[in-house]
């Protein structure tokens, strides 16, 4: 790894460190949102980078064949209310629907080794799909979901190109049934948003998380990574982690573990 | 200058207009007369703002309410399309919401008489099905979210629990 990279990372560590130490008792109440359920309560005031959502994704834990995840996510933002058009051939129907999670599976060809991972928005501090838009929006909110604001998208697809996880879709054909939670439509590109219907709600977890839980995998874990004291940080102070294509300096949402 | 040259010409079938207007006029005369017996609406009150306001405003309304929501991440607040859609959808005899984008409902048959197009509902559902997560839902899934830290942060680290209600 070049020795330039490693400066801006550390720089940054030590900046989220600091943060941290200013934020961990704002983030506190937050935190007890989640444990007592009982309040749980809708946001009133804008997000703010108190906040940072992000993953990691323990891929000896992702199980060979599941794709709990896909499917929650699926219904969760009424993907699966999409079908084919008539007459559409089905590879293409196969390569153009809508997926916000990707299953991928890697093989170490000296190895042999197979490693099962799910693919989704990285949620990138320093997005390139956001570099490129030429309307702005693909942005980043203040709390680090990278998103699109499909009132002002125009469907020209750089964000697509630029993005090196290929997390973002095309949405080809009109839209007949879809969620209040989450509006699509036609004409504009769309990704993973971390369940940012829920988060905005007080809830602190995704559909992909609670599926993989549901199916005893516990491979993804969701929370802060500005908390300290979070779940996240706790589970990425355990185990090493790595970003997918660490070299790019993207400084991912989405951290990984076993590969 | 066009303008002035178009209505000149057009005086006899603005008189004609006119008439027409009058008369569809008056089965809109009255403000609320637009909210369907079936909706929400009709046991209420009061729209989320002053009726007149919104018959004026209410694009305003929602324009704001819009980049509150995808930016500031405000979603749950009175002026939400999502609430419009739900106060106001009309229900048919066997209780099924009607979509209030269909022709002689809310937001269209007010749209169709003002010759008002819009494309908001070509991404945005047009009944209440699916929304935003509520509290009890939200109650349903905290425990998982509890669990997950717990197991996440393994067996000899403090519980996450008891860490954070401090
Ligand atoms: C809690 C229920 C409720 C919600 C939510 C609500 N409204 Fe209303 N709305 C009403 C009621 C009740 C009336 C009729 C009031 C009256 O008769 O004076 C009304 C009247 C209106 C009218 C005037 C209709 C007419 O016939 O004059 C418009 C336009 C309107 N609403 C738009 C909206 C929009 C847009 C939203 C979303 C921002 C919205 N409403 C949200 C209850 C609601
Ligand atoms: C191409 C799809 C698309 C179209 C067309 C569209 N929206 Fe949206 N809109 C969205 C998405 C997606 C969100 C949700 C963003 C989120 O959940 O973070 C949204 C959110 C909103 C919200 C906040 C959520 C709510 O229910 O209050 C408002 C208000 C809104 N849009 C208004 C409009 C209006 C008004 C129009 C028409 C002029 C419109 N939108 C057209 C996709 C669209
Ligand atoms: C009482 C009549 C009336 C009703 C009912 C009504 N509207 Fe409207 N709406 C209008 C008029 C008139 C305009 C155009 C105003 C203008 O262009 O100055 C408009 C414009 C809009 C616009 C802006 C369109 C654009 O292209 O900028 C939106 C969005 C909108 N309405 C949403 C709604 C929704 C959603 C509902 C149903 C909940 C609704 N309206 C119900 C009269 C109505």
């Amino acid at each position: 790894m070049k020795p330039d990279k490693e400066k801006i990372d550390n720089g940054r560590r030590s900046f989220i460190g600091a943060a941290a130490g200013v934020s961990a008792a704002v983030v506190a109440p937050g935190v007890v949102l989640h444990t007592v359920d009982a309040t749980a309560a809708p946001r009133t005031e804008p997000v703010t980078d108190l906040h940072r959502w992000g993953m990691l994704i323990d891929t000896s834990k992702c199980a060979d064949g599941c794709s709990a995840c896909v499917s929650a996510c699926d219904r969760e933002n009424g993907l699966n209310l999409q079908s084919k058009p008539l007459g559409d051939d089905p590879l293409k129907w196969d390569n153009q629907r809508a997926v916000w999670i990707r299953k991928v599976k890697l093989q170490d060809n000296t190895t042999g080794r197979i490693t099962n991972l799910p693919l989704m928005c990285q949620h990138c501090e320093n997005p390139p799909c956001v570099d490129v838009c030429p309307t702005g929006a693909s942005f980043k909110r203040a709390d680090g979901l990278v998103l699109v604001d499909r009132h002002t998208c125009i469907g020209c697809r750089y964000c697509m190109m630029a993005c090196p996880y290929k997390a973002r879709s095309f949405i080809h054909e009109k839209v007949d049934q879809k969620l209040t939670r989450a509006p699509r439509g036609k004409g504009c590109v769309e990704s993973c948003t971390l369940c940012v219907h829920r988060l905005d709600e007080g809830d602190i977890s995704t559909a992909c998380a609670d599926a993989c839980n549901a199916e005893g995998h516990q491979a993804i874990v969701f929370g802060d990574l500005n908390d300290p004291d979070g779940p996240l940080r706790q589970a990425l102070r355990q185990v090493p982690s790595r970003q997918i294509r660490q070299d790019l300096g993207l400084n991912t949402g989405v951290r990984y573990s076993g590969i | 200058m066009a303008i002035k040259a178009i209505t000149k010409s057009g005086l006899l079938v603005l008189a004609a207009a006119g008439a027409f207007l009058a008369s569809a006029g008056a089965r809109a005369e009255q403000v609320g007369d637009f909210v369907l017996p079936s909706s929400k609406a009709a046991k209420v009150e009061n729209c989320v703002e002053p009726t007149e306001y919104m018959r004026r405003n209410h694009f305003e309304v929602i324009r704001h309410q819009r980049d509150t929501t995808v930016y500031g991440g405000i979603r749950s607040t009175k002026h939400s399309l999502a609430g419009c859609v739900d106060c106001h959808v009309g229900y048919d005899e066997s209780g099924q919401p009607l979509s209030v984008s269909d022709e002689g409902q809310f937001c269209s048959a007010c749209h169709d008489y003002a010759a008002v197009t819009m494309n908001c509902f070509d991404c945005h559902a047009t009944v209440p099905e699916g929304e935003s997560w509520n509290h009890e839902t939200a109650a349903l899934h905290g425990h998982l979210g509890i669990d997950l830290a717990a197991r996440a942060a393994g067996p000899d680290a403090p519980a996450h629990r008891e860490g954070s209600q401090q």
